[in-house]
Protein backbone atom coordinates (compact mmCIF):
# COMPACT_ATOMS: atom_id res chain seq x y z
CA UNK A 1 0.00 0.00 0.00
CA UNK A 2 1.45 3.15 -1.06
CA UNK A 3 0.99 6.07 1.79
CA UNK A 4 1.79 9.02 -0.84
CA UNK A 5 -0.77 8.36 -3.42
CA UNK A 6 -2.02 10.47 -5.96
CA UNK A 7 -5.28 11.16 -3.86
CA UNK A 8 -3.72 11.94 -0.62
CA UNK A 9 -1.05 14.66 -2.39
CA UNK A 10 -3.56 16.14 -4.32
CA UNK A 11 -5.46 16.98 -0.92
CA UNK A 12 -1.92 17.74 0.47
CA UNK A 13 -0.86 20.23 -2.63
CA UNK A 14 -4.48 21.48 -2.44
CA UNK A 15 -6.33 21.27 0.12
CA UNK A 16 -9.75 21.70 0.35
CA UNK A 17 -11.91 23.97 2.66
CA UNK A 18 -8.78 25.32 4.25
CA UNK A 19 -9.42 28.55 5.92
CA UNK A 20 -10.26 29.98 8.89
CA UNK A 21 -14.06 31.08 9.39
CA UNK A 22 -15.65 34.35 11.24
CA UNK A 23 -18.63 33.51 12.95
CA UNK A 24 -18.75 29.55 13.57
CA UNK A 25 -20.55 27.66 15.64
CA UNK A 26 -18.33 25.82 16.78
CA UNK A 27 -14.43 25.71 17.22
CA UNK A 28 -12.39 22.39 17.87
CA UNK A 29 -8.28 22.85 18.29
CA UNK A 30 -7.07 19.59 18.46
CA UNK A 31 -3.18 18.81 18.92
CA UNK A 32 -1.07 15.80 18.98
CA UNK A 33 1.33 16.30 21.54
CA UNK A 34 3.64 13.99 20.25
CA UNK A 35 4.66 15.50 17.01
CA UNK A 36 3.43 19.13 17.03
CA UNK A 37 0.82 18.88 14.62
CA UNK A 38 -2.39 20.90 14.96
CA UNK A 39 -5.54 21.67 13.50
CA UNK A 40 -8.39 23.70 13.97
CA UNK A 41 -11.83 22.83 13.18
CA UNK A 42 -14.43 25.40 12.46
CA UNK A 43 -18.21 24.37 12.00
CA UNK A 44 -21.58 25.83 11.37
CA UNK A 45 -24.66 23.58 11.71
CA UNK A 46 -28.27 24.44 10.58
CA UNK A 47 -31.30 21.69 11.32
CA UNK A 48 -28.85 18.82 12.94
CA UNK A 49 -26.36 18.87 9.38
CA UNK A 50 -23.25 20.55 9.23
CA UNK A 51 -24.13 23.85 6.97
CA UNK A 52 -20.41 24.40 6.11
CA UNK A 53 -17.16 23.43 7.88
CA UNK A 54 -13.12 24.47 6.96
CA UNK A 55 -10.13 23.97 8.77
CA UNK A 56 -6.62 25.15 9.57
CA UNK A 57 -3.35 23.86 10.95
CA UNK A 58 0.44 22.77 10.55
CA UNK A 59 0.92 19.14 9.94
CA UNK A 60 2.31 16.61 7.59
CA UNK A 61 0.81 15.31 4.41
CA UNK A 62 -1.29 12.94 6.25
CA UNK A 63 -2.83 14.71 8.97
CA UNK A 64 -3.39 17.91 5.83
CA UNK A 65 -5.12 15.26 3.33
CA UNK A 66 -7.26 13.57 6.07
CA UNK A 67 -8.60 17.15 7.45
CA UNK A 68 -9.08 17.70 3.88
CA UNK A 69 -10.77 14.62 2.77
CA UNK A 70 -13.11 14.45 5.86
CA UNK A 71 -14.09 18.08 5.60
CA UNK A 72 -15.41 17.24 2.06
CA UNK A 73 -16.73 14.21 3.53
CA UNK A 74 -18.81 15.32 6.50
CA UNK A 75 -20.22 19.05 4.69
CA UNK A 76 -24.07 18.63 4.34
CA UNK A 77 -24.01 15.34 6.82
CA UNK A 78 -26.04 15.26 9.95
CA UNK A 79 -24.12 16.09 12.74
CA UNK A 80 -25.26 13.30 14.71
CA UNK A 81 -24.11 10.64 12.33
CA UNK A 82 -20.70 12.44 11.95
CA UNK A 83 -19.69 12.68 15.59
CA UNK A 84 -19.62 8.48 15.44
CA UNK A 85 -17.02 8.20 12.76
CA UNK A 86 -14.44 5.26 13.19
CA UNK A 87 -11.02 4.76 12.43
CA UNK A 88 -12.42 2.47 9.91
CA UNK A 89 -14.35 5.28 8.11
CA UNK A 90 -11.23 7.31 7.75
CA UNK A 91 -9.76 4.74 5.90
CA UNK A 92 -11.87 3.84 3.97
CA UNK A 93 -12.31 7.68 2.85
CA UNK A 94 -8.90 7.53 2.52
CA UNK A 95 -8.93 5.13 0.07
CA UNK A 96 -6.86 2.47 2.34
CA UNK A 97 -5.24 1.83 5.70
CA UNK A 98 -1.97 4.12 7.14
CA UNK A 99 1.49 2.38 8.16
CA UNK A 100 1.00 2.04 12.07
CA UNK A 101 3.48 4.75 12.36
CA UNK A 102 1.48 7.29 11.10
CA UNK A 103 -2.17 6.66 12.80
CA UNK A 104 -1.98 9.45 14.68
CA UNK A 105 -1.51 11.35 12.01
CA UNK A 106 -4.52 10.54 9.99
CA UNK A 107 -6.56 10.61 13.06
CA UNK A 108 -5.59 13.92 14.33
CA UNK A 109 -8.67 15.26 11.69
CA UNK A 110 -11.17 12.89 13.14
CA UNK A 111 -10.18 13.15 16.62
CA UNK A 112 -11.25 16.65 16.50
CA UNK A 113 -14.69 15.80 14.39
CA UNK A 114 -15.71 13.20 17.49
CA UNK A 115 -16.16 16.38 19.70
CA UNK A 116 -19.24 16.43 18.11
CA UNK A 117 -20.53 13.82 19.50
CA UNK A 118 -23.71 14.81 22.09
CA UNK B 1 38.90 3.05 11.14
CA UNK B 2 37.82 0.01 9.37
CA UNK B 3 34.04 0.71 9.39
CA UNK B 4 33.26 -2.28 7.36
CA UNK B 5 34.48 -4.13 10.11
CA UNK B 6 32.75 -2.34 12.68
CA UNK B 7 29.27 -3.03 10.83
CA UNK B 8 29.73 -5.98 10.92
CA UNK B 9 30.68 -6.09 14.41
CA UNK B 10 26.73 -4.76 15.11
CA UNK B 11 24.14 -8.06 14.68
CA UNK B 12 21.26 -4.81 13.92
CA UNK B 13 22.73 -4.93 10.56
CA UNK B 14 21.90 -7.89 9.34
CA UNK B 15 17.96 -7.30 9.98
CA UNK B 16 16.34 -5.86 6.47
CA UNK B 17 14.09 -3.08 6.89
CA UNK B 18 11.43 -3.12 4.17
CA UNK B 19 13.19 -5.11 2.52
CA UNK B 20 16.40 -3.47 2.41
CA UNK B 21 19.72 -3.04 4.32
CA UNK B 22 19.08 -0.54 7.24
CA UNK B 23 20.86 2.58 7.22
CA UNK B 24 20.74 3.83 10.59
CA UNK B 25 21.13 7.79 10.78
CA UNK B 26 19.86 8.02 14.20
CA UNK B 27 22.08 7.21 16.80
CA UNK B 28 21.69 11.03 18.41
CA UNK B 29 18.75 9.18 19.70
CA UNK B 30 20.34 5.57 21.01
CA UNK B 31 23.16 3.81 19.20
CA UNK B 32 23.21 0.46 18.17
CA UNK B 33 25.16 -1.58 20.53
CA UNK B 34 28.49 -4.21 19.37
CA UNK B 35 28.13 -7.91 19.73
CA UNK B 36 30.92 -7.66 22.42
CA UNK B 37 29.08 -5.71 24.45
CA UNK B 38 25.56 -7.32 24.17
CA UNK B 39 27.86 -10.56 24.69
CA UNK B 40 29.04 -9.27 28.33
CA UNK B 41 25.66 -8.03 29.35
CA UNK B 42 24.08 -11.61 28.34
CA UNK B 43 26.64 -13.14 30.19
CA UNK B 44 25.34 -11.16 33.08
CA UNK B 45 22.02 -12.04 32.91
CA UNK B 46 23.01 -15.79 32.39
CA UNK B 47 25.84 -16.29 34.85
CA UNK B 48 25.70 -14.05 37.71
CA UNK B 49 22.31 -11.81 37.47
CA UNK B 50 21.84 -10.30 41.69
CA UNK B 51 20.90 -7.62 43.36
CA UNK B 52 23.99 -5.59 45.06
CA UNK B 53 25.49 -4.29 47.97
CA UNK B 54 22.58 -5.90 50.45
CA UNK B 55 23.65 -9.75 49.28
CA UNK B 56 25.89 -11.96 51.31
CA UNK B 57 25.99 -14.92 48.68
CA UNK B 58 28.48 -15.54 45.42
CA UNK B 59 26.42 -14.07 42.83
CA UNK B 60 25.55 -10.34 44.58
CA UNK B 61 29.03 -10.31 45.55
CA UNK B 62 30.05 -11.23 42.16
CA UNK B 63 27.64 -8.90 40.86
CA UNK B 64 28.74 -6.08 43.10
CA UNK B 65 31.96 -6.69 42.11
CA UNK B 66 31.58 -6.04 38.54
CA UNK B 67 28.83 -3.11 39.06
CA UNK B 68 31.69 -0.98 40.88
CA UNK B 69 34.10 -1.85 38.21
CA UNK B 70 31.71 -0.58 36.01
CA UNK B 71 31.89 2.56 37.50
CA UNK B 72 35.33 2.45 37.90
CA UNK B 73 35.44 1.87 34.08
CA UNK B 74 33.35 4.72 33.16
CA UNK B 75 35.11 6.97 35.07
CA UNK B 76 38.53 6.67 33.85
CA UNK B 77 36.65 6.64 29.96
CA UNK B 78 35.33 10.05 30.96
CA UNK B 79 38.61 11.29 33.22
CA UNK B 80 37.03 11.59 36.39
CA UNK B 81 39.89 10.39 39.19
CA UNK B 82 37.45 9.27 41.88
CA UNK B 83 34.63 6.62 40.73
CA UNK B 84 32.44 8.22 43.36
CA UNK B 85 31.47 10.70 41.34
CA UNK B 86 29.89 8.37 38.75
CA UNK B 87 26.21 8.11 39.36
CA UNK B 88 24.19 5.54 37.25
CA UNK B 89 20.99 7.42 36.79
CA UNK B 90 17.84 5.32 34.32
CA UNK B 91 18.54 8.39 31.83
CA UNK B 92 19.73 11.73 31.20
CA UNK B 93 16.49 13.26 32.47
CA UNK B 94 16.42 11.52 35.64
CA UNK B 95 19.95 12.75 36.48
CA UNK B 96 18.82 16.37 35.91
CA UNK B 97 15.90 16.17 37.73
CA UNK B 98 17.80 14.82 40.22
CA UNK B 99 20.01 17.54 40.33
CA UNK B 100 17.41 19.69 40.56
CA UNK B 101 15.56 18.16 43.04
CA UNK B 102 18.33 17.50 45.37
CA UNK B 103 20.09 20.34 44.98
CA UNK B 104 18.88 22.78 43.14
CA UNK B 105 15.89 23.08 45.58
CA UNK B 106 18.34 23.47 48.49
CA UNK B 107 20.49 25.99 47.10
CA UNK B 108 18.57 28.35 44.57
CA UNK B 109 15.64 30.34 46.12
CA UNK B 110 13.91 33.28 45.14
CA UNK B 111 15.56 36.04 43.54
CA UNK B 112 18.72 33.93 42.73
CA UNK B 113 19.20 33.42 38.86
CA UNK B 114 19.54 30.20 37.07
CA UNK B 115 21.31 30.75 33.17
CA UNK B 116 20.40 28.15 30.26
CA UNK B 117 19.95 28.47 26.68
CA UNK B 118 17.57 28.28 23.80
CA UNK B 119 19.21 24.92 22.59
CA UNK B 120 18.53 22.71 25.65
CA UNK B 121 16.37 19.36 24.95
CA UNK B 122 13.10 19.78 27.41
CA UNK B 123 15.07 17.66 29.64
CA UNK B 124 17.44 20.57 30.87
CA UNK B 125 14.43 23.09 30.40
CA UNK B 126 11.59 22.05 32.11
CA UNK B 127 13.20 20.93 35.72
CA UNK B 128 14.51 24.83 35.70
CA UNK B 129 11.74 26.46 34.44
CA UNK B 130 9.76 24.34 36.81
CA UNK B 131 11.89 25.44 39.54
CA UNK B 132 11.70 29.35 39.06
CA UNK B 133 8.08 28.87 38.66
CA UNK B 134 7.62 27.28 41.90
CA UNK B 135 10.09 29.61 44.00
CA UNK B 136 10.44 32.73 42.18
CA UNK B 137 14.11 32.16 41.06
CA UNK B 138 14.79 33.42 37.51
CA UNK B 139 15.19 31.75 34.71
CA UNK B 140 17.50 33.57 32.21
CA UNK B 141 18.01 31.67 28.07
CA UNK B 142 20.86 32.46 26.11
CA UNK B 143 19.66 32.78 22.60
CA UNK B 144 21.80 31.42 19.81
CA UNK B 145 23.60 33.79 16.47
CA UNK B 146 22.80 32.97 12.88
CA UNK B 147 25.05 30.31 12.89
CA UNK B 148 23.23 28.09 15.53
CA UNK B 149 26.13 28.69 18.03
CA UNK B 150 25.29 30.13 21.12
CA UNK B 151 25.72 33.98 21.64
CA UNK B 152 28.20 34.48 23.80
CA UNK B 153 27.85 38.58 24.17
CA UNK B 154 24.50 37.06 25.64
CA UNK B 155 25.82 34.75 27.46
CA UNK B 156 27.96 36.87 29.59
CA UNK B 157 26.02 39.86 30.03
CA UNK B 158 23.21 37.34 31.48
CA UNK B 159 26.19 36.07 34.42
CA UNK B 160 25.93 38.46 37.80
CA UNK B 161 26.46 38.57 40.94
CA UNK B 162 23.03 36.80 41.66
CA UNK B 163 23.69 33.66 39.48
CA UNK B 164 23.50 30.21 41.45
CA UNK B 165 23.77 27.65 38.57
CA UNK B 166 24.92 27.77 34.78
CA UNK B 167 23.65 24.70 32.68
CA UNK B 168 23.93 24.43 29.31
CA UNK B 169 23.97 21.04 26.76
CA UNK B 170 28.05 20.10 25.22
CA UNK B 171 26.21 19.12 21.90
CA UNK B 172 22.84 20.42 20.68
CA UNK B 173 20.83 17.34 19.47
CA UNK B 174 19.09 19.88 16.97
CA UNK B 175 21.79 21.70 15.66
CA UNK B 176 24.52 19.57 16.10
CA UNK B 177 26.35 22.61 17.61
CA UNK B 178 29.37 22.17 20.01
CA UNK B 179 29.45 24.04 23.66
CA UNK B 180 33.13 25.25 24.30
CA UNK B 181 32.70 24.17 28.22
CA UNK B 182 36.31 25.25 28.68
CA UNK B 183 35.51 28.78 27.11
CA UNK B 184 32.07 29.12 28.92
CA UNK B 185 33.20 27.58 31.99
CA UNK B 186 36.38 30.16 32.33
CA UNK B 187 33.46 33.10 32.03
CA UNK B 188 31.23 31.90 34.37
CA UNK B 189 34.30 31.51 36.84
CA UNK B 190 35.25 34.94 36.13
CA UNK B 191 31.64 36.60 36.26
CA UNK B 192 29.91 34.78 38.69
CA UNK B 193 32.84 32.67 40.86
CA UNK B 194 29.67 31.39 43.01
CA UNK B 195 27.85 29.64 40.58
CA UNK B 196 27.72 26.22 39.96
CA UNK B 197 28.13 24.85 36.43
CA UNK B 198 26.18 21.85 35.41
CA UNK B 199 26.09 20.20 31.56
CA UNK B 200 24.08 18.02 29.98
CA UNK B 201 26.07 15.42 28.69
CA UNK B 202 23.72 13.28 26.96
CA UNK B 203 24.89 14.13 23.58
CA UNK B 204 28.67 13.41 22.60
CA UNK B 205 29.84 10.55 20.81
CA UNK B 206 31.57 9.28 23.96
CA UNK B 207 28.43 8.30 25.61
CA UNK B 208 26.40 7.07 22.66
CA UNK B 209 27.93 3.87 23.57
CA UNK B 210 25.99 4.16 26.95
CA UNK B 211 22.98 2.41 26.91
CA UNK B 212 20.50 4.66 29.96
CA UNK B 213 22.37 6.56 31.43
CA UNK B 214 24.43 9.84 31.43
CA UNK B 215 26.58 11.93 33.26
CA UNK B 216 25.99 15.33 34.71
CA UNK B 217 29.09 16.70 36.30
CA UNK B 218 28.31 19.18 39.28
CA UNK B 219 31.35 21.10 39.55
CA UNK B 220 32.74 21.58 43.06
CA UNK B 221 29.61 19.92 45.12
CA UNK B 222 30.52 17.55 47.89
CA UNK B 223 27.91 14.69 49.14
CA UNK B 224 27.67 11.98 51.84
CA UNK B 225 28.32 8.72 51.11
CA UNK B 226 28.52 8.75 47.00
CA UNK B 227 28.08 7.78 44.91
CA UNK B 228 24.96 5.32 46.37
CA UNK B 229 23.01 8.04 48.31
CA UNK B 230 21.85 8.91 44.94
CA UNK B 231 21.44 5.73 43.70
CA UNK B 232 18.19 4.43 45.84
CA UNK B 233 16.71 1.08 44.95
CA UNK B 234 17.81 -1.80 42.55
CA UNK B 235 20.27 -0.47 40.39
CA UNK B 236 20.28 -1.24 36.38
CA UNK B 237 23.66 -3.34 36.55
CA UNK B 238 23.59 -4.89 33.07
CA UNK B 239 23.11 -1.58 31.97
CA UNK B 240 26.58 -0.51 33.82
CA UNK B 241 28.21 -3.80 32.61
CA UNK B 242 27.18 -2.76 28.86
CA UNK B 243 28.53 1.13 29.61
CA UNK B 244 31.69 -0.15 30.33
CA UNK B 245 32.13 -2.73 27.67
CA UNK B 246 31.28 0.29 25.24
CA UNK B 247 34.03 2.15 27.12
CA UNK B 248 36.36 -0.81 26.31
CA UNK B 249 34.91 -0.74 22.76
CA UNK B 250 35.48 2.57 22.06
CA UNK B 251 38.99 3.23 23.67
CA UNK B 252 40.14 0.65 20.97
CA UNK B 253 38.67 2.53 17.93
CA UNK B 254 40.40 5.75 19.69
CA UNK B 255 38.28 8.32 20.46
CA UNK B 256 40.35 10.86 18.24
CA UNK B 257 39.04 8.54 15.35
CA UNK B 258 35.86 8.23 16.79
CA UNK B 259 35.55 11.98 16.35
CA UNK B 260 37.52 12.74 13.05
CA UNK B 261 34.73 10.03 11.37
CA UNK B 262 31.96 12.42 12.65
CA UNK B 263 33.54 15.49 11.49
CA UNK B 264 34.11 13.52 7.61
CA UNK B 265 30.65 12.20 7.54
CA UNK B 266 29.00 15.58 9.31
CA UNK B 267 31.11 17.23 6.07
CA UNK B 268 30.23 14.96 3.61
CA UNK B 269 26.40 15.10 3.88
CA UNK B 270 26.43 18.96 4.69
CA UNK B 271 28.24 19.11 1.16
CA UNK B 272 26.04 16.81 -0.50
CA UNK B 273 22.91 17.83 0.96
CA UNK B 274 23.55 21.59 0.31
CA UNK B 275 23.26 20.68 -3.19
CA UNK B 276 20.05 19.83 -3.82
CA UNK B 277 17.75 22.83 -4.36
CA UNK B 278 15.24 23.16 -1.69
CA UNK B 279 16.65 21.16 1.27
CA UNK B 280 17.68 23.58 4.30
CA UNK B 281 20.22 22.98 6.74
CA UNK B 282 20.35 24.01 10.33
CA UNK B 283 22.80 24.50 12.28
CA UNK B 284 27.00 25.28 12.15
CA UNK B 285 28.02 24.82 8.38
CA UNK B 286 31.51 24.14 9.74
CA UNK B 287 31.27 20.66 10.46
CA UNK B 288 34.10 20.75 13.04
CA UNK B 289 31.77 22.93 15.19
CA UNK B 290 29.36 20.21 15.35
CA UNK B 291 28.57 16.86 16.24
CA UNK B 292 27.66 14.07 14.25
CA UNK B 293 24.37 15.25 14.03
CA UNK B 294 22.13 17.33 10.72
CA UNK B 295 18.93 18.86 10.67
CA UNK B 296 17.11 19.96 7.86
CA UNK B 297 13.86 20.37 6.43
CA UNK B 298 13.33 19.31 2.58
CA UNK B 299 11.24 22.37 1.03
CA UNK B 300 7.66 22.91 2.23
CA UNK B 301 7.65 18.60 3.10
CA UNK B 302 6.88 17.75 6.56
CA UNK B 303 9.90 16.31 8.47
CA UNK B 304 7.65 12.83 9.40
CA UNK B 305 6.49 12.86 5.77
CA UNK B 306 10.57 13.17 4.84
CA UNK B 307 11.05 10.30 8.02
CA UNK B 308 8.10 7.68 6.27
CA UNK B 309 9.54 8.07 2.61
CA UNK B 310 13.39 7.10 3.80
CA UNK B 311 12.21 4.76 6.20
CA UNK B 312 10.64 2.75 3.03
CA UNK B 313 13.95 2.71 1.95
CA UNK B 314 15.44 1.22 4.82
CA UNK B 315 17.13 4.56 6.43
CA UNK B 316 16.31 5.59 9.84
CA UNK B 317 16.08 9.50 10.55
CA UNK B 318 14.28 11.32 13.47
CA UNK B 319 11.49 13.95 12.85
CA UNK B 320 9.52 16.58 14.66
CA UNK B 321 10.56 19.04 17.22
CA UNK B 322 13.02 16.88 19.20
CA UNK B 323 11.54 18.12 22.67
CA UNK B 324 13.34 21.03 21.79
CA UNK B 325 10.93 23.09 21.32
CA UNK B 326 12.31 26.72 22.36
CA UNK B 327 14.93 26.15 19.78
CA UNK B 328 12.21 24.93 17.23
CA UNK B 329 9.95 27.75 17.63
CA UNK B 330 13.44 29.99 17.53
CA UNK B 331 14.22 28.09 14.24
CA UNK B 332 11.00 28.84 12.94
CA UNK B 333 9.83 26.28 11.81
CA UNK B 334 7.12 23.56 13.38
CA UNK B 335 9.26 20.14 12.80
CA UNK B 336 12.90 19.17 11.22
CA UNK B 337 14.24 16.01 10.23
CA UNK B 338 17.55 14.86 11.64
CA UNK B 339 20.25 12.82 10.66
CA UNK B 340 22.89 11.24 13.05
CA UNK B 341 25.92 9.32 12.30
CA UNK B 342 28.04 7.20 14.49
CA UNK B 343 30.94 4.80 14.11
CA UNK B 344 29.44 2.57 11.90
CA UNK B 345 27.94 4.49 9.13
CA UNK B 346 30.05 5.42 6.12
CA UNK B 347 29.54 7.42 2.76
CA UNK B 348 28.04 5.16 1.13
CA UNK B 349 24.79 4.98 3.48
CA UNK B 350 25.07 8.94 3.15
CA UNK B 351 25.36 8.43 -0.94
CA UNK B 352 22.05 6.00 0.01
CA UNK B 353 20.63 8.93 2.69
CA UNK B 354 20.80 11.62 -0.33
CA UNK B 355 19.17 9.51 -3.04
CA UNK B 356 16.22 8.83 -0.54
CA UNK B 357 16.10 12.77 -0.37
CA UNK B 358 15.39 12.73 -3.87
CA UNK B 359 13.26 10.53 -3.93
CA UNK B 360 11.25 12.56 -1.28
CA UNK B 361 11.22 15.72 -4.10
CA UNK B 362 9.96 12.94 -6.80
CA UNK B 363 6.98 11.76 -4.09
CA UNK B 364 5.96 15.12 -3.70
CA UNK B 365 6.81 16.43 -7.42
CA UNK B 366 9.36 19.56 -5.65
C1 LIG C 1 20.86 17.05 24.70
C2 LIG C 1 19.96 16.04 25.35
N1 LIG C 1 19.69 16.13 26.66
C3 LIG C 1 18.89 15.24 27.28
C4 LIG C 1 18.30 14.20 26.60
C5 LIG C 1 17.41 13.24 27.35
O1 LIG C 1 18.07 12.04 27.45
P1 LIG C 1 17.41 10.76 28.12
O2 LIG C 1 16.54 10.17 27.09
O3 LIG C 1 18.60 9.90 28.43
O4 LIG C 1 16.68 11.18 29.33
C6 LIG C 1 18.56 14.05 25.23
C7 LIG C 1 17.91 12.94 24.51
O5 LIG C 1 17.96 12.79 23.33
C8 LIG C 1 19.39 14.99 24.60
O6 LIG C 1 19.63 14.90 23.29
Amino acid sequence: MDLYREHILEHWQNPQNFREMKKADLVVDQVNPLCGDEVTFYFKFEKGKIKDVSFVGDGCAISVASASILSEFIKGKKVAVVGKMTGEDVFEILGGPVAPARLKCAFLPLEAIRKLRV
Amino acid sequence: MNIGKIKRDFPIFQKKINGKSLVYLDSAATSQKPKKVLDLVDDYYDQYNANVHRGIHTLSVEATEAYEAARARVAKFVGVSDPVEIIFTRNATEAINLVAYAWGRVNISSGDEIVTTIMEHHSNFVPWQQLALENGAVLKVVPIDENGELDIVAFEKALGPKTKLVTFTHVSNVLGTINDVKQLSKLVNLKSPKARIMIDGAMPPFLFGGEMISKVTLEKTTWNELPWKFEAGTPNVGGAIGLAAACDYLDELGMENVRKHDVELAQYAIGKLSKIPGVVIFGPKDATKRGGVVSFNVGPVHAHDVASILDSAGIAVRSGNHCAEPLVDFLGVSSLARASFYIYNDKTDIDIFVEGIRNVKEVFKI
